[in-house]
């Protein structure tokens, strides 16, 4: 009998602990798909964040090493810089990347740095408990918005493609979905196309990817693949936003 | 011996540069803006790594990433600016890292000045960062101590995969003096074969370094591994410098830039018929506490002197162990101790 379909060479055999319905899974799942496309499992390098994907070194089967909660973008120039030749790419959180990390963010993309992000967004911490993130969206209730997000307490939502797309030294921003099988193939398009651009020594790539966080929001798995659909996709416009 | 006329601040570049130091990441703070300014000339003629980071937190986990991929690479700040550093010194220690560090002292707390201080004692010595760990600290008191000890901290760091920092003060930093370039081999060295980087996991299984353990029992496991590094360190990397301890009746102990003064101290005492002696501290961690502890004898007096309001005085009255009394003369807020405000204390507690 043929096999037709298995776990990627870039996913070890271990069990996913992520939350049932949790996006991550499906993100890792691409992510190592595209690794193993583009042949270069063994010369790559992933920085993970702090906040649930921080086990992504249990899933990975390549070299993963972890940096300070926001740091990632600091960690992967640092490898980069001196190992040029490797695909070195972080894995963050909003958290990570849109609120502790932003500085980090903004100057490695500005930098231009030959380095892939894959930015996953989903409105909250979920590491901790579900509390408001950077791109929590107004009126969205979380451990620490009990009453909602409200701007005049809490500011408003960031948009980091938007914000991003701004600076010189960036070559691709883009935004997806993984809420259904359509925007999950065209994640992984994104996605490969954000490592190819490495590869090809354009300069830094971020692709974030609108996802969903089913437990920390309070909602069935199902009920959160909507609400990803029906609003988080409304205040994140998915495109792309910067292709140089 | 060919005698090169040298800043403190270059000479520790060319030090870590003749230790085959392949990458620098660090951010313009006062008194230690020679260094950044020198690498970025010499790192990019060299075709080594320099690069500018947006903080001293980006600067000090580029060294991270620099440093898992083997790469012996180093930063360098001054006071406020090695607060920032903390969270990475602490990492590199939980990944087990090697890394070079540079903290050019300057005024505390706060934004403080700009003048050489002594104040980062504790900070460099008893943590700084969060979690249980040690660090090599290094107090060199001259331009030749900046450059011998630049190039020796890589060695230190790879052998036991841990940071070393490099404590120096603004003096140092800033001080011109002729110094010997000829003291270290100095041949590139490279890295080492090393069988924990992270480089790619061709024709091997793949890596990870990290500092997260969750397993029930793995952290207090690592921490107790830590602990043994740190006893080894503590055997065989403690260095102090001592002179006139034979006869003393009156021990001056200091470290980096005061010591030069205690020495000068010491020697105006002699002249005068007071017989000083002095120890050194060169690695203020390990603390060399078993020379301090085997000085005190009964009759003896220690004077602490610091530029700061009494740090290190603590770890020699701990060694003292009550035995002698132990005086100190400090300044805080970046003043130089002064050699005749030294001699006056000695003569008062004599």
């Amino acid at each position: 009998m043929k096999k037709i379909f298995g776990k990627p060479e870039s996913l070890k055999p271990a069990p996913h602990l992520y939350c049932p319905g949790c996006g991550h899974g499906i993100i890792h799942r691409l992510v190592a798909e595209v690794i193993d496309e583009l042949g270069v499992r063994e010369k790559t390098v992933a920085v993970a964040p702090v906040g649930c994907a921080v086990f992504a070194y249990d899933y990975f089967n390549f070299d993963v090493t972890e940096a300070p909660h926001g740091r990632p973008p600091a960690a992967a120039t640092g490898i980069k810089r001196v190992l040029p030749d490797r695909v070195v790419f972080t894995y963050q959180g909003d958290g990570d990347l849109a609120a502790i990390g932003t500085a980090e963010t903004v100057h490695a993309a500005n930098r231009g740095e030959n380095i892939t992000i894959i930015f996953v967004n989903n409105a909250n911490y979920g590491m901790t408990g579900g509390q408001m993130a950077p791109t929590t969206i107004i009126g969205q209730k979380t451990a620490t918005t009990p009453f909602g997000r409200d701007p005049k307490r809490d500011g408003y939502p960031l948009h980091m493609c938007e914000l991003l797309s701004s600076l010189e030294g960036v070559a691709y921003l883009e935004r997806v979905a993984v809420y259904n099988p359509k925007n999950v193939i065209n994640a992984k398009r994104a996605i490969k196309k954000a490592f190819q651009n490495q590869i090809s020594g354009k300069g830094f790539s971020l692709v974030e990817v609108v996802s969903q966080c089913p437990v920390d929001w309070g909602m069935t798995p199902h009920d959160a693949i909507r609400w990803v659909e029906e609003v988080l996709v409304k205040n994140y416009p998915l495109g792309v936003y910067k292709d140089k | 011996m060919t005698k090169t006329l040298m800043k403190g601040n270059i000479a520790l570049c060319e030090g870590a540069i003749a230790a085959g130091c392949q990458a620098y990441f660090g951010y313009p703070i006062t008194p230690q803006n020679e260094v950044p300014a020198h690498m970025s000339k010499r790192m990019v003629e060299l075709g080594r790594v320099f690069l500018q980071a947006e903080s001293e937190l980006a600067a000090v986990n580029m060294v991270l990433g620099a440093s898992t991929t083997g790469a012996r690479a180093m930063t360098s700040s001054s006071s406020p600016g090695i607060s920032l550093k903390q969270e990475g010194i602490s990492y590199l220690v939980g990944c087990e890292l090697p890394a070079l560090i540079v903290n050019v002292q300057r005024g505390g707390p706060g934004l403080g000045n700009i003048a050489g201080s002594q104040a980062d004692y504790f900070q460099a010595t008893k943590g700084g960062g969060h979690g249980d760990y040690r660090m090599i600290v290094l107090a060199p008191y001259s331009v030749q101590e900046m450059y011998d000890f630049a190039y020796q901290a890589f060695d230190l760091a790879e052998k036991y995969r841990n940071p070393v920092m490099i404590l120096a003060d603004g003096v140092v930093g800033q001080m011109m003096e002729p110094m010997d370039l000829g003291t270290q081999k100095t041949e590139s060295r490279g890295q080492t074969k090393k069988d924990w980087v992270l480089d790619g996991c061709k024709n091997r299984e793949p890596r990870c370094v990290r500092s997260l353990l969750m397993g029930d029992g793995d952290l207090e496991a690592h921490n107790w591994d830590l602990k043994k590094k740190y006893d080894a360190i503590t055997k065989a990397e403690v260095r102090c410098e001592t002179q006139g301890l034979d006869d003393a009746e009156i021990i001056l102990v200091a470290f980096g830039i005061s010591a030069r003064v205690a020495k000068a101290a010491m020697r105006q005492a002699r002249q005068a018929g007071i017989k000083v002696g002095v120890i050194r501290p060169i690695t203020l961690w390990p603390f060399p506490e078993q020379i301090i502890a085997d000085a005190a004898r009964a009759g003896r007096k220690f004077l602490v002197t610091e530029m700061n309001l009494g740090q290190m005085v603590e770890d020699v009255r701990l060694a003292v162990n009550g035995k002698c009394p132990v005086e100190f003369y400090g300044r805080p807020g970046g003043g130089l101790v002064d050699q005749e405000e030294m001699l006056k204390k000695i003569k008062e507690i004599r």
